[in-house]
């Protein structure tokens, strides 16, 4: 397992996931250091319509600023931005947001493999993306983008995963920096940020 | 698929300024994160061997651009969709267009049409399609073509039929249309208000007034100074007292023309101030 990088300033955590993830955010969105050098999206797999929800779920759990990503907004570090349900999230070099409402990849709008992909073409190495539970291989491309480009690649462990499949595909095609329990997930997200 | 790599920032400028030049398109003021994924979407689904390849096809061979056209710009769209939306369409603007003599409606962005439909659908449930016409634009020919017919398909006619009757839609949806092998055809008595034509929201200008103008998930491929020109041409084309519709994720707040407009309800819609 490799060393855990620092992130410098304005860097950017993805955290994409499917069936089963919810309950694992739950977890670790509390545990999680109020003062980052960096931004966090969550990008997760859902029904339409049910944005508002999952926004003031994940909210309520947690002293860092949760938004839906907004078109055009520009990105801020300690905050927690929500890619907004039946569009696909995209970072542009300014570090403000897009929207696509282009066809859907791996049958699902948002995807993770998009929004991992546009991350790892702004952040390149300062870029932390974590896959966590699901039941089909969103995000596992996604990764090896962000591998390629120098970024850092997490899975969580498939044994603590509702669905396995998710991470499974991650460990096995994307090589990836670590495979993280729930337990160890803020540890290693508080790790990232060196001045805390 | 992995996309990303197989365009670099450099060649999505060269071919945004070739296709300009030697084209007339202006893509300049699109959202460099979308624009970007397209493209090397289209270089991968097209099979280019090299950029230089790419580049010289989208330059010089001109039924290979109309596919470059299709391609780059996103012509995803559905029938009803955003029920609460259509259902704020069906009980209070629409209604409130009575009073005119004659309706203008234009959709701008129209893509392959499904939206033209639904409007036209609830137009006649509220007997107002007699008099109304709806002007159907979009930059891109082949998709016009597409909505012209009015034709389907019939895989996803559970979603609309859905999405019909969450807008409060109280009739059996299937019957606007026929099924035909795997399309369903609409009605051809929808179709008679509609006219289609190619319009394009960053280089045309104004052509009609409307008193309702709906551009819903285009504008969130514009940077900004784009997204505001556009207003301003949407606010020449609109009529006192007339509605503005845009996309669930889209606003006008910001915008100069915002300070000439009240929003309607929750959905995204804004009335013309008199």
């Amino acid at each position: 397992m490799e060393e855990i990088r620092l992130m410098k300033k304005d860097g950017l955590l993805v955290i994409g996931g499917s069936a089963g993830s919810l309950d694992v955010l739950l977890k670790v969105l509390p545990e999680v250091n109020q003062h980052l050098n960096f931004a966090i999206i969550i990008v997760i797999h859902r029904k339409q319509g049910t944005d508002s929800l999952l926004t003031d779920l994940l909210a309520h759990r947690t002293q860092l600023s949760v938004k839906e990503a907004d078109e055009k907004e520009k990105l801020e570090n300690g905050k927690v931005y929500i890619a907004p349900s039946d569009y696909h999230l995209l970072i542009e070099k300014d570090f403000t947001f897009s929207l696509d409402y282009s066809e859907k990849v791996n049958y699902s709008r948002p995807s993770i493999d998009v929004t991992f992909q546009s991350a790892a073409d702004v952040f390149g190495e300062n870029l932390v993306c974590l896959l966590l539970s699901g039941s089909n291989a969103d995000g596992v491309n996604g990764l090896i983008s962000v591998k390629k480009n120098g970024g850092t690649t997490w899975a969580q462990s498939p044994e603590s995963a509702q669905v396995s499949y998710m991470p499974e595909q991650a460990i096995l095609r994307a090589n990836v920096s670590a495979v993280l329990k729930i337990e160890e997930m803020a540890k290693y997200i508080n790790s990232l940020a060196a001045n805390n | 698929m992995i996309y990303s790599g197989t365009i670099s920032d450099e060649q999505v400028e060269i071919l945004i300024n070739d296709v300009l030049e030697h084209h007339g398109y202006d893509f300049t003021g699109y959202s460099r994160a979308s624009l970007k994924r397209r493209l090397a979407r289209l270089y991968t689904m097209d099979k280019h061997v090299s950029f230089a390849e790419f580049r010289y096809k989208t330059l010089n061979d001109e039924i290979y651009f109309k596919q470059f056209v299709e391609g780059v710009t996103v012509n995803v769209t559905e029938m009803f969709r955003d029920p609460t939306f259509y259902s704020l369409l069906r009980e209070k603007i629409l209604p409130s267009l009575n009073t005119y003599p004659f309706i203008r409606i234009w959709l701008a962005g129209c893509s392959t049409g499904e939206e033209a439909y639904s409007i036209a659908i609830i137009l006649q449930e509220l007997n107002l399609l007699h008099k109304s016409l709806i002007y159907a634009t979009d930059i891109n020919p082949t998709v016009l073509e597409k909505a012209a017919n009015g034709m389907f398909p019939l895989s996803q006619m559970k979603n609309y039929s859905e999405n019909y009757i969450a807008s409060g839609g109280k009739k059996d949806f299937s019957s606007y249309y026929t099924a035909n092998y795997s399309l369903a055809k609409f009605a051809m008595e929808l179709k008679s208000k509609m006219i289609f034509s190619t319009h394009n929201l960053v280089s045309d200008r104004s052509f009609n007034e409307f008193q309702l103008i709906l551009c819903r998930n285009v504008l969130i491929y514009f940077d900004r100074p784009l997204q505001f020109r556009v207003f301003q041409l949407f606010d020449q084309s609109l009529e006192k007292l007339g509605y503005l519709a845009l996309g669930t994720k889209e606003t006008i707040d910001f915008s100069p023309i915002s300070s000439s407009y009240k929003k309607v309800g929750t959905d995204k819609v804004w009335r013309k101030l008199g």
